[in-house]
């Protein structure tokens, strides 16, 4: 890409005492890119959100945001951004108007023109009905979409999304996707955390993968794939405590085998066809399924470990 | 554009105390009145029959010496508890202090605008104490305008520490301890109900050094008239080494917890 970086880290750190959160991280994020750092928790992602955010220093390394440097330009920097922190953080004896206004003022946005574009974001994330009530009663999903909307009331051209969908029911996780996807369209930069591989799947054009502060892949979902898994996988469940003995016939099955406490996966080109094969050597499982590869198998490929346990 | 970042963060505790004004406001007058009439007109009366008395509380009845101590015992009591969970909500359970500093705002920005709230709430306190003082006519005097910045101040000594000192909680366990150890024991014993020279000489001390008793004796003398330049100066001297501290440790403290 011939624009400048928003985002640029090089050897990136965070240490909390004898901890390293964050173990020297490259990363580069371009204008209008939807941008991922995916991994479980513990990784170092909201870490490195926080470094990027402007809140918290980074130990070591370079980082700039804007093509400003965090530690001189913090205020700067942050009165550009929006962030949608992984708690809502929202003041729930407010209103959902209120919540909006009074966030606008520490932007230090006159109180008209915080009315006025609230009640726009609170269009766009249809809870206009809603901007007088309180926050306390709303439900998660809306909750959700009031910490969008106010992430928002400084028109930031950079936002930073932290587990944006954790804890949600599916379907208020479709209406959340469906409004980031909007927002990217307009030509906001997405960079999101999350240890959804769905959500990585459906927002991220670019994505790195981060265990245990480190980036231990980087790509788009569909390269990953490519490069790290085979295109479909079956899952075969025998009964419990059985799978590591019923696995040795199979092992040759397929290109790759990862046994898992609770099923066999067989990476296969052809998953019905590996399928047929387990039949034919009379190892049938108790149940099976043959899907596509996810990024799921990219992390457990890569870190011989599943994303959410 | 252009209101202080403090101003902006007081805009928000001034949001939320909106919707419980009333109640707040009915209290700042009830409180008090119960005190006066209980302590100062019950109490007093068995008190001021008393040989030896008049000379103890400095020549007044004992309701002219009880009211003005009010002053600085209701701001103490408001100052603490605004200080404790209230204020812990927005670092650990609410967590709004985490949104704010992702704003534009900085740490000390943010415990600059809750201590003006603080003195904001302080200062509306204190006026209802004086409010219902101005109803007695052993009280009712020119002097309450000078008691009233000495409550606020004394308000302030107490939120301001205690800020600090929940600013590096990660859980309430440790406030209902300050309530009953420091604070009730302060609107007991630091010259509210009866001169510090009642307690045992090894006490007296201990008691001088509280917050409360420099503003009790700074808004005792104030509202009677007796107060000299000397003494005030000690007592404010005293209210503003709690306040600069504690102003000092919140600063300290907040950029600790919300910029790490």
């Amino acid at each position: 890409m011939a624009s400048a970086p928003l985002i640029s880290a090089r050897g990136l750190v965070k240490r909390f005492g004898g901890f390293t959160a964050v173990d020297g991280i490259d990363v580069e994020v371009h204008p209008g890119e939807s941008f991922g750092f995916l991994g479980p928790n513990g990784a170092g992602k909201s870490s490195t959100m926080r470094m990027i955010g402007c809140v918290s220093p980074p130990t070591e390394g370079e980082l700039s945001i804007f093509g400003l440097d965090p530690v001189r330009d913090g205020r700067e920097i942050r009165s550009r951004l929006g962030v949608v922190p992984q708690q809502d953080q929202l003041d729930v004896e407010l209103t959902v108007e209120e919540n909006l206004v009074i966030y606008g003022r520490y932007f230090d946005i006159p109180r008209a023109e915080c009315r006025r574009r609230a009640a726009e974001l609170l269009d766009f994330v249809q809870l206009t009905e809603r901007a007088r009530s309180k926050v306390d009663p709303l439900s998660g999903g809306m909750k959700r979409r009031v910490t969008i909307a106010r992430s928002l009331i400084n028109e930031p051209s950079l936002l930073l999304l932290d587990e944006p969908t954790t804890g949600l029911d599916p379907q208020a996780r479709h209406v959340l996707w469906d409004r980031l996807y909007r927002l990217k369209q307009r030509g906001v930069t997405l960079v999101l955390t999350t240890h959804y591989m769905d959500e990585a799947e459906q927002l991220c054009d670019r994505l790195v993968v981060m265990d245990q502060g480190r980036i231990v892949a980087e790509g788009s979902p569909r390269s990953l794939i490519a490069e790290y898994s085979t295109r479909e996988v079956l899952e075969l469940r025998y009964s419990p405590g059985t799978n590591e003995a019923r696995a040795v016939p199979i092992a040759d099955v397929g290109e790759r085998q990862e046994v898992l406490p609770d099923r066999v996966l067989i990476y296969a080109h052809d998953g019905e066809a590996a399928l047929h094969e387990v039949h034919e050597r009379d190892a049938m499982p108790e149940s099976s399924l043959v899907r596509r590869s996810s990024l799921e198998d990219v992390f457990l490929r890569l870190t011989g470990r599943t994303l959410v346990d | 554009m252009g209101t202080p970042a403090a101003v902006r963060v007081w805009e928000r505790s001034l949001l939320q105390h909106r919707r419980v004004w009333r109640t707040s406001l009915l209290g700042s007058f009830l409180q008090p009145l119960l005190y006066l009439l209980g302590m100062g007109l019950g109490v007093g009366a068995l008190v001021d029959g008393t040989t030896g008395s008049p000379e103890l509380l400095g020549g007044v009845s004992y309701f002219a010496f009880i009211a003005p101590a009010l002053l600085a015992a209701s701001a103490m009591l408001v100052g603490s508890q605004d200080s404790l969970w209230a204020l812990l909500d927005g670092f650990l359970w609410g967590n709004q202090y985490r949104a704010m500093t992702a704003t534009p705002l900085r740490p000390t920005q943010v415990a600059a605008g809750l201590s003006l709230w603080h003195a904001t709430r302080a200062l509306l306190t204190v006026v209802g104490v004086a409010v219902v003082l101005t109803l007695f006519a052993d009280t009712r005097t020119w002097g309450l305008l000078l008691a009233v910045p000495a409550g606020v101040l004394t308000g302030l000594a107490f939120a301001l520490p205690i800020t600090a000192w929940t600013a590096t909680r990660e859980g309430d366990i440790s406030f209902p301890a300050i309530m009953r150890f420091a604070i009730i024991p302060m609107f007991l014993f630091a010259g509210v109900f009866f001169p510090i020279e009642q307690l045992p000489s090894a006490l007296q001390p201990v008691a001088m050094l509280t917050p409360l008793w420099h503003g009790v004796e700074l808004c005792r003398a104030s509202v009677l008239g007796t107060l000299g330049a000397a003494d005030a100066a000690v007592h404010v001297g005293a209210l503003l080494v709690y306040v600069v501290g504690g102003w000092l440790l919140c600063r300290w403290a907040f950029t600790r917890r919300l910029a790490s």
